[in-house]
Order: structure tokens, then sequence, then C-alpha cells
């Protein structure tokens, strides 16, 4: 590997291994590029955040004063669009899930480095192609491009998002694969698959599911791109199409999409809870199991979206069937996590206070997933607020509190500096209260029927939507915070020992931040995962400098 | 993994099977094989996936791992194929009970036209709709 330089001396590490800007964007070091795409995804996550900001704004007032109606049509999909191709999707996989797994199973790096920093490049083109769709014209289709509106009537930039979502899908492909491989073939002595982190088993699911659901996401693109570039007939009714096959073909994707941006959350937060309640994971194997039958099952829900388009009543029934039946394992879950925090000694530092937001807030949005999954209360709530609260709770609530446990968990590991806690915590706690502030009142306007992708409202919804766009302001203030305290650790922060929560796990046993080799010598793995019952003895033997401090 | 070298014959062999078949394709077209013409046509495309699949892409000689990823990727097309048909095959049950309105991709182009407020493609209608 051209980066590796560095031998035994100390002090040295992946970041200061070399210094030039060409031996970051030619890297073949996993943590360098998990840290690349950190930083991408926070680009995307400012443009997706301030499209929403905007429409926030223009929602304080029942009339449509701030934006003419085409723009907030472009606003909301320039949000869906960024936040779930270029945030979500790649958030926890493609930053924590690069720079972590690698090390969690005691390699050296993933199975094919140089597909892993090319999935970087394809993932940074398709950005850019759907950032160029955004800024010069804007798409108004909804992050969903559903026909006939994408493919007849919606402008030509809709080519261009959609083949930015289409070259974005091809670096899910790359990094799954990549994670596949790595797990099956590179894992160290003595890590047998049960012996895994369920951090790893979460990544395992997820690829698994990129593997099996992107390449339907993509032809479906393409076939939009057919349909509108050659007027070849597949989605549109005048040319003899079914626009209701496009629904079909896009939620078969995206429905388990919204897996490959929660499965990843659920990892980290067994981590966190594990290490901050000292106790090894209650019922492991049905949490490893429940991952896997999640991945699964997730693939046979996807008519949900669709109870009220001309799908046949018949199928409804038994997607909205099946639909009930994937809440089993997200429960089996989530009581096994409760059950590892029942008699724990829990410490409540900010990566924990995230993993109790997501707990909390993800049953929320689970469980208002039931309602809408169930056939007569989605007639009513279908395409209203309430929709939009629910992926809201189980997106940002699961799967962004996830990412920003995941984040502080790790950033010790990642940085070599430790971020400062008091104002973590709080930053945790403003993030909680503007999260709810947001989003709550978004169920009940659902409920009154306020419906969702309109920029007037009757001025009866004032009050719900004020709240809302309060909380949003909360919010933002809570990330930003966040991001200042943050960027301050770079430079200010503590220095950080090998393992500063005396948590249990390979990634804790090299030093932070990891050499570019990420061990010194080849890890030998001893024990179950979360052996918070014994003390840990392999750090302290491997690099007698550092010191483990809870 | 090791892939044994497989002669360049062997491939010369399946192009031709592939091109026979696909002549055999263009072939049946022209017969008129009632409710089979679809299970015709498709048993010839499977064949020559499986050729493809297991000569040209080397699975025959790969591990069993690889036939099981292979193999999953058929069932989740044949998941996404059957359960997409369970709406397509049911669609117009209830319309015999008369519960239910026309499917309005059945209806003739005419009325759509009629449908849009103004303008030759309801332009008009799409982006107000949203
Ligand atoms: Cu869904």
């Amino acid at each position: 590997m051209s980066t590796a330089t560095s031998t035994a001396s100390e002090g040295k590490h992946y970041l200061n291994a070399k210094h030039t800007v060409l031996s970051w964007l030619l890297t073949v070091d996993h943590k360098r590029i998990g840290m690349m795409y950190l930083v991408s995804l926070v680009v995307f996550f400012l443009i997706g955040g301030a499209a929403a900001v905007l429409f926030r704004l223009e929602l304080m007032t029942p009339a449509g004063d701030l934006l003419r109606s085409e723009t907030y049509n472009k606003l909301f999909t320039m949000h869906g669009i960024v936040m779930i191709f270029f945030f979500l999707i790649p958030s926890i996989p493609a930053v924590l899930g690069n720079f972590l797994l690698p090390i969690m199973v005691g390699t050296r790096d993933v199975a094919f480095p140089k597909l892993n920093l090319a999935s970087w490049y394809v993932f940074m083109l398709g950005g850019i192609l759907a950032f160029v769709a955004i800024v010069g014209g804007g798409v108004d289709t909804g992050w969903t491009f559903y026909t006939p509106y994408s493919t007849m009537y919606a402008n030509s930039n809709v080519i261009l998002a959609v083949c930015g979502a289409f070259i974005a899908g091809f670096s899910s492909i790359m990094t799954a694969l990549n994670f596949v491989v790595t797990i099956h073939k590179m894992r160290a002595p003595g890590l047998t698959w049960f012996r895994l982190p369920l951090f790893v088993w979460a990544m395992y699911a997820t690829s698994l599911v990129v593997l099996l659901g992107t390449p339907v996401v993509a032809i479906t693109l393409v076939m939009i791109f057919v349909e509108r570039a050659f007027g070849l007939g597949i989605f549109n009714p005048a040319l003899g199409g079914d626009p209701v096959l496009f629904q079909h073909l896009f939620w078969f994707y995206s429905h388990p999409a919204v897996y490959i941006m929660i499965l990843p959350s659920m990892g980290v937060v067994s981590e966190i809870i594990a290490c901050f309640s000292r106790r090894r994971i209650y019922g492991y194997k049905f949490v490893a199991y429940s991952s896997l039958a999640i991945a699964v099952i997730g693939f046979f829900v996807w008519g949900h979206h669709m109870f009220v388009s001309s799908q046949s009543t018949y199928a409804g029934m038994i997607f909205s069937f099946l639909t009930f039946f994937v809440a089993v394992p997200t429960a089996i879950k989530v009581l096994n996590w409760t059950m590892t925090m029942y008699k724990g000694s829990i410490s409540l530092e900010a990566p924990m206070l995230y993993a109790f937001g997501f707990l909390g807030l993800f049953t929320i949005g689970g469980m208002t997933g039931l309602f809408l999954s169930t056939l007569a209360t989605d007639i009513h709530l279908h395409d209203t607020y309430f929709v939009v609260a629910h992926f809201h709770y189980v997106m940002v609530g699961g799967g962004v509190m996830g990412f920003l446990g995941g984040l502080h968990f790790w950033w010790p590991k990642m940085t070599g500096r430790m971020y400062p806690e008091g104002w973590a915590i709080f930053a945790a706690i403003v993030i909680f209260v503007g999260f709810n502030l947001t989003f709550f009142p978004q169920f009940q306007l659902g409920y009154h029927g306020m419906p969702r992708r309109y920029h007037e409202y009757p001025a009866d919804f004032q009050v719900l939507h004020i709240m809302s766009t309060a909380g949003a302001s909360v919010l933002g203030f809570g990330y930003l915070l966040m991001a200042g305290y943050l960027g301050w650790s770079l430079k200010f922060g503590k220095k950080a020992g090998a393992n500063p929560w005396d948590a249990r796990g390979l990634e804790w046993e090299t030093s932070s931040p990891p050499p570019t080799e990420n061990f010194l010598v080849p890890p030998v793995v001893r024990h179950e995962a979360y052996a918070y019952e014994f003390e840990s003895e392999t750090s302290p033997e491997s690099h007698p400098s550092s010191e483990s401090s809870a | 993994m090791e892939h044994p070298v497989v002669p360049v014959s062997t491939y010369l062999k399946i192009f031709a099977a592939l091109m026979v078949l696909t002549a055999l394709t263009v072939a049946v077209a022209f017969i008129d094989w009632g409710f089979f013409n679809d299970v015709v046509a498709m048993t010839i495309a499977v064949i020559k996936a499986l050729l493809v699949v297991s000569v040209f892409m080397h699975l025959k000689y790969s591990a069993r791992l690889l036939w099981l990823i292979a193999g999953s990727s058929v069932v989740w097309f044949m998941v996404m194929v059957g359960l997409t048909l369970t709406d397509y095959r049911s669609r117009d049950w209830l319309l015999h009970e008369g519960m239910r309105p026309e499917p309005w991709h059945s209806v003739p182009a005419e009325v759509m036209q009629d449908a849009a407020p103004s303008g030759h493609n309801g332009a008009e209608a799409g982006s107000t709709g949203h």
C-alpha cells in the first residue's frame, strides 16, 4: 500500500502519515476514505438542511408569501434527494463503516481498497450531477420521481437528477461489496461470526440490502430516462405503460432503503448501549439474526406505499400483513437493548444520550408506521404530514441520532481528541428537544388533514406549523453547536487514549488515531463480543503507552 | 480462489450456442403458441442466461458461496416479479363486483386529453397537482 510508510515509530498515525492534498485524494486507506466521506456528507447535509430552513420559513404563514409554489416544490425535492441519496444512505456505512469495519474485524484494510476509493469519486460525481440539476433550474418531482409527472411533464433537469442518483447508487454497491467480502474473508484469527460486534452484523445486513436492491432502482431510473428521452412507453399510459409499475419498482428498492438507513444505526446503538451499561448485549444472537431478518422481510413490504394508488386491494392486504410482520425483528432489538440496560451500570455520556434518543424516537417512528400499514387508517393518513412526521421520526430520530451517537462514540478513535463532554450533552438535549418540537406537531397536522407538499394551508393549521418551524430552528442550532465544538476539539480537545470509554472491541485495542496499518501486531481474538465482565487485557499488552481510563 | 483456465474453444462453443438460441427466439416469434408464447420465449432466454452466467462469468468454476449469491439474486428477482403480480393479477377482481371504477390506465387516450384543463399535453395539470 502506497501510504503505508510508517513503521512502529511512536506518534505516527493515519492522519499524519502524509500531509499533501494528493495523499488524501489518492489514498487507499479506508480510514482516510471514511474521513473524506465525512467531510463530503457534512456539505450535503448543509445543502439539504438549508432547503429545509427555507421551506419551513415559508410554512410559518398560511399564505404562500415567501416562495412561489414552483420554488417550494423544488426546495422539498432538493431536501429529499440530497438528504436521502447523498446523506442518509451513505452516512453510517461510508463514514463509520469504512473507518471501523476493517479495524473491528482486525484487518488492515477492506478487501478492495482501490474500489473503496473509487466509490468516493463515483459518489462525488453523482452528487455533483444532482447539485447541477438543483442549481441549474431545479427539479420539482419530489425525491420519489413519480411517473407520469417525472417522465411527461416535469422539466428536463429530472434527467440530470436521476443520473446523479443512479451514479451514487454504484458507490453504495461498491462499499457494500467491499464490506461483504471483508467480513467473509478477512476476520482476524479467533473472530468467529458470533464474536463479531453487532455493528459488523448490521453492516453485513445493510450491505446485502444494498447489493440486492440498488440495481433495481438503478434500472428503474434508467427506465425514466429512456421514457423521457426516447418516448419508449413503460410508465406513461398514453404510450401503453403503467405509472403504478414505476411505484412497484421504485419502492422495491426504496422501502428496503429505509433499512439501509436504519440498520447501521441499530448497529451503532448496540455498541453504545453495551459500553455505557457495561454489559454484554442481551440475546446477542437474536439481535444479530434480527438484522438479517429485517433485511430480508424488508423486501416483501413495499406495496404499503401504494394503498391508495390503483394497486389491487388484495395485494394491499398482503403487503399490509407483511408490513406488520417486519415490526417483529425490530421489536426484538428494542426489547433486547432495554434488557441489556436492566441492572447494568449505566453512565450518561453524550453517545448514550443519543442512543436513548434513538430508542424513544425510533419506537415512536416505528409504532406510527403501524398506523400507516393498516389499510383503513392509511386511506385517511396517506400523503399527509402524519407520513412526514413518521418517516422523520424513523430517519432523523433513528438514523441521524444513531449517526451522531456513533460519531461522538468513535470521535476520539477517529481524531485522537476528546470532544468537550459538557457541550456535547447540552447539544444532544437541544437536538432532542428541537427534533420533537419540529416533528411531533406534524403528527397532529397530518391527522387533522394537512396534506404534504403544499406551500399554502388553511389558517387553522398555523399554530402547529409555527411550532414546527420553531423546532426546526432549535434543531438547526443544535447541529451548528455540535459542528462548532467538534471542529474546536480537533485542535483543542483533550488527547484521547487508546480506549477512553474502557470499551471492548478490536478498535479500542489500537492507538487513537490508529496507525495506517491499523494494528502494529496482528490481533488475535480470545473473547466473545462485549466481554465487559473481563478487564480489557489486550490494550496494555500491545500498546504499553496507552492508558485506559473510564 | 483459483479459476481454471477455460479453453477458448469453450467460449466459442458457448458463443455459437447463444447465436443459435437467438435465432431460435426470432424464429419462434413467428409462430403463435397462444398461452405458451411467453413460456417458450422465457425458456430460451433463461437457458441463454444460464450459459452466460455459468461459463462466461465463471460461476461454474467458482465457490459455492458465489452460487448462493447468484441464486439469491434470482430469488429476489422472483420476489419482485411475484409480489408485483399479486397486484396485476387481482386488480380487476373488485371490478366484477362493481365496487371499483375502471382502472385509469385503461381509459382511452381522448378521455385523458379532455381531463387536462388546457394545453395539448396537460402541463398545467401536472404542475398544480403536486
Ligand atoms: Cu416502506
